[in-house]
């Protein structure tokens, strides 16, 4: 058997089309072992391991970027070029957390090993649950994603804070699996129920579910169990009125884990939410657009008024991300009657990675062993003690608040595009008040940073951030505010990737 | 439209950009001011080589000359860096250009704290400014104005004077919603047009072949109107401007109110008089009423109540935006042909005034023009800029400004007697708060409180630190002044097209 025979038999093995998910798991089960092999004076090394590998499966997976649609395991998974996307995007994400990890204060006390391990395990469940065309795939993904998700949030179980959010996130979590679970039962059950037309006993596939769906345009059994199914996916993002859980978990979760839980899993909750609503739900499109349509605007609002009073970073940016969820949501909506959009959708959850890991950075950098209580006056004088990192936040929170030269601009001008395409325009104009509202407490930020000279002085953060950010966090965090102004100034090349040219 | 070698209007974004980067990435302070004499000075250079090139330039389509098409990978959607000058953007450039230097040569001499920051800042803000006025594609031309922007407020915030955070918390959210609002009314002609592009020209040439319809230009052009207008602090929504430029450092409300300023008003000319003729009439009844009435009339009266001589000049500056406002809904040729005018000339005069009160509070210790008197015996070459500066600023005829507002009286007269009169008040108006201001500061006895700082410490005159980029606004305005065909003989020619299409909905 020679070596081409090999390759084309490993091409045909549904196994070889979930290598980087495979590789995630294998790396996290070597770390379990690294640990008891491992003296323990190097293991402060392992998190090390587990960021070499995922930057090794990152560059594999960057060198066989290009793939056809493909379905795997009998059209449980579709492996395609926008999964392509997510995965790079989740293995960035996971990256940077794991650096962050490793700086972060509060992260030191507790068992460190473990927490690299269930990082990576959420990530390729990440993958999987982007991939997956079948319900019963999308729950096992998502459960396997939230579980490892409800660990992580309650990590540092000794801060009552962080307790507190870990049983916040365990029965709000629950519950949109109970919402979604139950959805996906009612869906299931009138597509299969013999009086109907199209009626089909394979209705756990998406494509088999939306010829019925086609077939019923307006059955109330289907229209409730999509109503449950997208309550859901909103809860996984956040988006209003499913948004109650944000700000406390956020604040309570180490600041990684919230970094993790603000970017990736509202990615992947946004991919499965594109997803359902392009290939599945269309011949619902009379319930659902509206739906998203008010979910979008007060989604947009929501988050900008309640972030206005914040005094605490982490809720700060918990419900600014609330109102990014509504923006992207936007694009969701407007995917149906703009082609624009799905590429808006993608280029907004990148630049909103790079500029919210810029910021997640410099907020773990000057974090405290309490990792739950990050005022803004932590961050009075700032620039004078660390030029870099007020210079990555202010960056950061530009990009955040889409004001040129940033990637974050592009990415608004795209949603704006996208939304006048699809004749959104009133919820074009309750984004441009949103876009406003957001200037003000980004700005209050940055002016934290910047301009309180007399300011409360906070002798704590000033030694950490004097500290800076050690080398491998300072290097990703210089990388990521040179990304966000570069794709500002050249924007093709992300634009031309993530629309798939 | 390949590139050449050697393109000055990149040159002119690039050079400042590229100091501010070096000062970014830690150039010691010593160096960091001498590259700052180039960041600044190039620019300056290149805006009048091209002034002085740009009749016997070749011309593209729509009299663009110098164009250079830069791919930032976006050519499927129409984005991209398109720099080219016509007729109505060189006058800008050149303003740019100058008044860049001048904030600049005024910035280095000033002594200010965190002097590389603060240098840094307006690099990027001069920058913007270039890349901006040479921009033929409206997303950079959107794009360079944010990046000018941005600076503004975080100048204000950091180097400003009185209530500086709450100054900059309001120019920040007004002149965002201002510029939101003109990027929704520019996506719009973008998806409206069909045209799939934000280049200028494409544009034009495909709104000239397919007007849109009259409601969709009547609703896009409010949009912008909105939009620009807030930016250009049109009445009522002006407030953030003097309360901003009274808080701003003095190199920073040069190059905002003589420069920034203007963007919305060119945006309006260049961009939404040709594309959304038929928009433009539908307003410009409302138009010129509000700006007649309210910034010229009412904002002229309530700087005439000002006794704080910054927050004068800063309200002066929404004053006399009005009779720019009133030039564009004139809708003729010679109405925007004054606009242009009056834009260079209010932006060198507006530049000026910032910088010397800024000069005169340095020997007075403070603004409130009730507490001055007599400067002219301690100062009298600054006296003398003072007084040239008011006048230009009146629009005496000899500078500048008196060819912007005779054009833009001319046009209105066609347009509406009414309101003409009304303007002609508002210059009486402004000759009273102007001279009057010149004569409290700098005639007459001193008040006790300027005695004993007078008595404490005898004000110098003006620097040469100060003099030079003063010298080079005031040559700049006496030079228009005297011979105005230098730059009207191509702003005519540029408008001569579009806003006819206008005249002829009339």
């Amino acid at each position: 058997m020679d070596f081409s025979t090999l390759r084309s038999m490993a091409a045909a093995n549904p196994w070889w089309a979930i290598w980087p998910e495979i590789s995630l798991g294998c790396l996290a089960l070597l770390l379990l072992v690294v640990e008891t092999v491992l003296p323990r004076s190097a293991q402060a090394r392992i998190p090390l391991i587990s960021v070499g590998g995922q930057a090794g499966i990152l560059a594999a997976l960057v060198l066989n970027f290009a793939t056809p649609y493909r379905a795997a395991f009998n059209g449980l998974l579709m492996i395609s070029p926008a999964g392509q996307l997510m995965r790079v995007f989740f293995l960035v994400s996971s990256i940077l957390v794991s650096l962050m990890a490793r700086r972060s204060p509060a992260l030191q006390r507790a068992p460190r090993v473990e927490f690299h391990h269930v990082v990576l395990v959420v990530t390729a469940a990440m993958m999987l649950l982007v991939e997956s065309r079948n319900f019963v795939m999308l729950f096992v993904a998502l459960e396997t994603v939230t579980v490892g998700l409800y660990i992580l949030v309650s990590y540092c179980r000794a801060n009552p804070k962080t307790l507190e959010a870990g049983l916040k996130y365990l029965i709000m979590g629950a519950l949109s699996s109970a919402l979604l679970l139950f959805g996906i039962v009612l869906l299931y059950g009138v597509a299969g129920s013999p009086g109907l037309a199209g009626r089909t006993a394979d209705a756990m596939q998406y494509g088999g579910l939306a010829g019925f769906l086609e077939a019923n345009p307006g059955n109330f059994l289907a229209a409730a169990g999509i109503a449950l199914v997208l309550s859901g996916v909103a809860f996984k993002i956040g988006a209003f009125p499913f948004q109650i859980w944000v700000p406390d978990v956020y604040q309570g979760a180490p600041t990684p884990v919230t970094a993790l839980l603000a970017v990736a899993s509202k990615g992947a909750g946004f991919v499965v939410l594109l997803v359902l609503v392009t290939e599945v739900f269309t011949a619902y499109a009379w319930m659902v657009e509206p739906a998203l349509v008010f979910m979008a605007a007060a989604t947009i609002l929501f988050g900008n008024l309640a972030a206005l009073k914040q005094n605490n970073v982490k809720r700060l940016i918990g419900l600014s991300g609330v109102s990014h969820a509504g923006f992207i949501l936007l694009a969701v909506v407007s995917s149906a009657r703009a082609p624009i959009s799905v590429g808006a959708v993608y280029f907004y959850l990148y630049a909103y990675l790079i500029a919210s890991f810029a910021v997640f950075g410099v907020m773990t950098v000057l974090s405290g062993p309490d990792d739950t209580e990050q005022e803004l006056g932590d961050y009075a004088g700032l620039a004078k003690q660390s030029p870099f990192l007020a210079g990555v936040l202010a960056c950061g929170l530009g990009s955040l608040a889409g004001i040129p030269p940033f990637a974050g601009f592009m990415a608004k001008l795209f949603v704006f595009v996208a939304a006048f395409r699809a004749r959104h325009f009133g919820l074009l104009v309750v984004a441009v008040a949103g876009v406003v509202i957001s200037i003000y407490y980004y700005f209050g930020w940055i002016r934290a940073a910047y301009f309180c000279d007399e300011g409360p002085v906070a002798p704590k953060t000033a030694e950490r951030a004097r500290a800076g950010a050690g080398l491998a966090l300072g290097i990703a965090l210089a990388g990521l505010t040179a990304a966000s102004v570069v794709l500002g100034f050249y924007q093709g090349p992300l634009w031309n990737w993530v629309s798939g040219r | 439209m390949s590139a050449p070698a050697f393109d000055p209007l990149l040159l002119s974004v690039a050079a400042p950009l590229a100091v501010a980067l070096a000062i970014a990435l830690g150039l010691p302070k010593r160096w960091a001011v001498k590259l700052a004499y180039a960041g600044f000075g190039v620019p300056a250079l290149v805006a009048l080589e091209v002034w002085l090139r740009f009749g016997a330039a070749a011309k593209e389509a729509h009299g663009y000359a110098f164009v250079t098409d830069y791919s930032t990978g976006l050519d499927r959607l129409g984005v991209g860096l398109k720099l080219g000058l016509n007729g109505i953007s060189l006058p800008l450039f050149v303003l740019a250009g100058l008044v860049g230097f001048a904030a600049g040569l005024y910035a280095i001499q000033s002594k200010a704290e965190r002097m590389k920051t603060y240098l840094l800042l307006l690099l990027v803000m001069h920058a913007g400014l270039m890349g901006t006025f040479a921009s033929v594609n409206v997303f950079f031309f959107y794009f360079f104005h944010e990046l000018a922007l941005i600076p503004t407020f975080i100048m204000v915030g950091i180097w400003g004077g009185r209530d500086r955070t709450y100054a900059a918390m309001m120019m920040t959210v007004y002149l965002t919603l201002g510029a939101m609002l003109s990027l929704v009314g520019l996506i719009a002609i973008y998806v409206k047009s069909g045209a799939t592009s934000f280049d200028l020209m494409v544009l034009r040439d495909t709104l000239a072949s397919a007007q849109l319809g009259e409601t969709t230009q009547k609703h896009i052009f409010g949009l912008l109107l909105f939009g620009f207008g807030i930016l250009v602090s049109l009445w009522p929504f002006h407030s953030w401007a003097p309360l901003g430029y009274g808080a701003a450092p003095s190199s920073a409300a040069m190059l905002h109110a003589g420069v920034l300023k203007k963007f919305g008003l060119y945006g309006l000319l260049q961009i939404a008089l040709p594309l959304l003729p038929f928009g433009a009439h539908q307003w410009s009844h409302a138009l010129a009423v509000t700006a007649g009435v309210g910034n010229v009339l009412v904002i002229g009266l309530v700087t005439m109540a000002q006794r704080d001589l910054k927050q004068m000049v800063g309200y002066s500056s929404v004053m006399h935006m009005g009779y720019a406002f009133l030039g564009i809904a004139a809708g003729s040729v010679l109405g925007a042909g004054g606009v242009v005018m009056l834009m260079v000339a209010h932006g060198l005069s507006v530049a000026l005034l910032f910088l010397l009160s800024t000069s005169v509070h340095r020997r007075t210790r403070t603004f409130d023009m009730d507490q001055m008197g007599g400067l002219a015996r301690n100062a009298p070459v600054l006296a003398g800029l003072f007084v040239a500066a008011t006048f230009a600023s009146i629009g005496l005829p000899g500078f500048a400004n008196f060819w912007g507002e005779l054009p833009i009286f001319v046009a209105l007269w066609d347009f509406s007697h009414a309101l003409t009169v009304v303007a002609l008040t508002g210059t009486v108006v402004s000759a009273v708060y102007g001279l009057r201001a010149a004569a409290l500061v700098f005639f007459g006895p001193p008040s006790e409180a300027f005695a004993r700082v007078v008595a404490a410490d005898p004000p110098p005159d003006i620097t040469w630190g100060e003099k030079i980029p003063a010298l080079v606004l005031v040559a700049t305005l006496l030079f228009v002044g005297v011979w105005p065909k230098s730059f009207s003989a191509g702003i005519d020619r540029a408008l001569a097209a579009p806003p006819a299409a206008v005249v002829a909905i009339r």
